[in-house]
């Protein structure tokens, strides 16, 4: 049906270091045959929202396992609105508790993903929410 | 078979007749074996690190196995078999858990609980602003403070941190890099402001840049200027610090991120070398420091494999130190030890399995003959570990030291066939990568070609696509997996008030200082960064007396080295 690849930002916010996640997603959905774009540490919650929509992305996957989630992830949210992005499937993963992972959610995050998860899961809702974005409802 | 005639001396002895006939009779049994189907058994060929793997292993595998040179007496050269004569039976290791959250004040009273409850030292966990040199009430720091360690912007929270507790009679570590100069400079203002002289002071910085570079990344300035930090720090501390460990070369966060355990063998010990030859080049004698640097390696789950690997890391390190580097002390060539179990083994499914697996990692460093260890606990991979979970990973390594009597005897495993190959096929891979390191130039040139981050990533996805395919099995995550597991731990919490708080009292300590001092001594500072000849040690401290904020003096360290930033490799 669409004739470009799924296109996904994979971010790394604040102070945290721990890449090794997001590294093993991005290849993942890029073997999946997605089209992958790694922030690279460090990001601000506006250089990741603006990355994604002037990379025409799809979705943006968010990794914290520094603790900071439950500041980080309502920015991104926050920035998206701001930047009329609202539409961008917005996913994340990390060291994140239960309880935070479904205030998260009721937020406006997509999905929370914690270390176990398998790959193909998460290749699986990339697919599929990413997908509905690009056929909405016929 | 020709090897063994050649080297009568080794493990191998001459095999009997007898004995050869067994041999050709298990191997018709054998090749008759029909192998396993169930999940894991994809990888049973191999070791987690994918380390090939025969079914058994025999004289014939440690042929060239020569007892004197290779093997030796527990602390003889070259140390395969441990530092110590009598191991454990002189002095067990050193029980030291990693501790640190929220405020200064929060963290000094879990370090008083921990010392009542037989905790031998203390080792202090930062908090990411304080790692990557903001202050709490940076924008930056947002979200943040407290969450990962705890907060220490000044020397005032450093005071804090130790209050009540006799700096002169624990030993402290302290796991911070980037900053790590700083927070040496505020350890030892804050004990000399209780009348402990910085001579009296035992501990260990961890202090190690390369591997930040590499895996954990939490860096500031970039490589070259930051190497003429640690040479700084290194010879501060060979003249006035005489009980402290000046740096702590680390393997545990290359593993973290992903690696095998020969890369992070390999990669642990080329950054130790880098910095023994920093010293050196700044005119060194290598006895004079060396009997003061230690390692920190990673305990994985595959138990084998890591007790080859830290009797690997003993073998090369003195063979490099005496015969490369020339050291003839024979502290110089010992390589001493702290480990902590694996992070990245443990799972947020079924948490309780993590003390199981704790429990084994912790043995596998006790037969690898660790001087110190720090076991997780089980809930660290959904949140900081609640005060429950801390006591049950204190008894595990107490349990391992007093119940189970794998302390009683010396290297126990030397002279298996199989850990003698592995531990021979440790070396041989480490050997190997020291090989590709030299042809990029170094340690500092390899990191900035990528070459290790490459070599991670790799290995880290490697090993993620057998857990997808079940070729290897983890419990509770793809295989024996529980639904609608309950989540019934308590999880320890920092508040945003912890932010807010510390944010304030930053910003208080500002108002009430003596300003004109803080910018004298931080002038000082960026002067001394312009001149190599001077040691910056003394001007740190100088600006942490002054309570100049860590934020301030990174600042200024800055202005004259810059900061580092990295081209990310997939």
């Amino acid at each position: 049906m669409n004739e470009r690849p799924l296109r996904v930002v994979i971010a790394k916010a604040g102070l945290d270091g721990h890449d090794r996640g997001a590294k093993v997603i991005a290849r993942a959905l890029r073997d999946a045959g997605m089209e992958v774009i790694y922030t690279g540490l460090f990001q601000a919650p506006e250089q990741i929202v603006q990355t994604a929509v002037q990379e025409d992305a799809d979705g943006i996957g968010l990794s914290i396992l520094s603790g900071a989630h439950m500041t980080l992830f309502p920015l991104v949210v926050e920035q998206l609105k701001a930047q009329d992005a609202g539409d961008i499937v917005f996913f994340g993963g990390g060291t994140i508790p239960p309880e935070d992972a479904r205030r998260l959610k009721e937020l406006g995050v997509r999905e929370i993903f914690t270390p176990g998860a398998p790959l193909q899961t998460i290749v699986d809702f990339v697919t599929r929410e990413c997908g509905k974005r690009r056929t909405p409802a016929a | 078979m020709a090897k063994m005639i050649d080297r009568p001396s080794g493990l191998g002895a001459q095999p009997t007749p007898a004995f050869e006939e067994q041999h050709r009779r298990w191997e018709a049994a054998s090749a008759k074996g029909r192998s396993r189907k169930d999940p894991g058994s994809g990888a049973v060929d191999r070791t987690i690190s994918d380390v090939p793997l025969k079914v058994v292993y025999a004289p014939e595998d440690v042929a060239g196995l020569d007892l004197a040179e290779d093997l030796a007496w527990p602390g003889e050269y070259p140390y395969t078999r441990g530092i110590h004569p009598n191991g454990y039976r002189d002095r067990l290791w050193t029980m030291r858990q990693f501790a640190g959250f929220g405020t200064a004040a929060q963290t000094n009273e879990r370090y008083h609980f921990l010392l009542e409850h037989g905790q031998h030292g203390l080792s202090v966990a930062f908090d990411m602003p304080t790692l990557m040199g903001y202050d709490s009430d940076a924008p930056q720091s947002r979200g943040e403070v407290g969450k990962c360690g705890v907060a220490i912007d000044s020397l005032a929270d450093m005071e804090v941190l130790f209050d009540g507790i006799d700096m002169g009679d624990i030993t402290t570590s302290m796991t911070i890099n980037g900053p790590a100069c700083i927070a040496l400079a505020q350890y030892i203002a804050a004990a000399e402001k209780k009348g402990i002289p910085r001579a009296k002071l035992g501990g260990t910085l961890q202090a190690d840049i390369l591997k930040e570079y590499i895996a954990q990344k939490e860096w500031i300035f970039p490589p070259r200027p930051h190497m003429r930090i640690i040479v700084d720090m290194i010879q501060f501390c060979t003249r006035e610090m005489p009980k402290w460990n000046t740096i702590s070369i680390s393997g545990y966060h290359i593993r973290e991120a992903g690696s095998t355990a020969a890369q992070e063998l390999a990669f642990t010990l080329a950054d130790g070398f880098a910095y023994v030859e920093a010293c050196m080049a700044a005119g060194m004698d290598v006895d004079s420091f060396a009997g003061r640097l230690s390692f920190f390696f990673n305990s994985h789950i595959d138990f084998f494999e890591e007790i080859a690997k830290f009797r690997a890391a003993r073998r090369i390190y003195a063979r490099h130190m005496r015969e490369k580097y020339g050291a003839k002390d024979t502290r110089s060539w010992q390589l001493r030890f702290h480990t902590q179990t694996a992070g990245c083994s443990a799972t947020a499914q079924q948490p309780e399995n993590n003390i199981v697996r704790v429990a084994f990692e912790a043995m596998a460093a006790v037969l690898g003959g660790t001087q110190s260890l720090h076991t997780n606990s089980m809930d660290e991979v959904l949140a900081l570990p609640s005060e429950k979970s801390v006591e049950i990973a204190l008894r595990t390594q107490q349990v391992l030291a007093y119940e189970t009597n794998v302390t009683n005897v010396v290297d126990p495993l030397g002279g298996s066939y199989y850990v003698e190959a592995l531990t021979e096929e440790m070396e041989a891979q480490a050997e190997s990568y020291f090989a590709q390191i030299a042809e990029y130039g170094g340690v500092i040139e390899a990191i900035e070609s990528g070459f290790f981050q490459r070599e991670i990533a790799e290995a880290s996805y490697r090993y993620q696509r057998s857990i997808e395919t079940r070729d290897r099995v983890i419990v509770g995550v793809n295989a024996f997996v529980k639904e609608d597991e309950p989540e019934n731990i308590d999880l320890l919490k920092i508040t945003e008030e912890t932010e807010r708080g510390q944010a304030a009292s930053v910003r208080d300590l500002r108002t009430k200082r003596d300003d004109a001092a803080v910018r004298r001594t931080l002038e000082s500072l960026r002067a001394a960064c312009r001149d190599p000849k001077d040691n910056l040690m003394p001007h740190l401290i100088d600006c942490v007396n002054t309570y100049a904020t860590e934020g301030e003096i990174v600042e200024a360290m800055a202005s004259v080295y810059g900061r580092y930033t990295e081209r990310a490799v997939l």
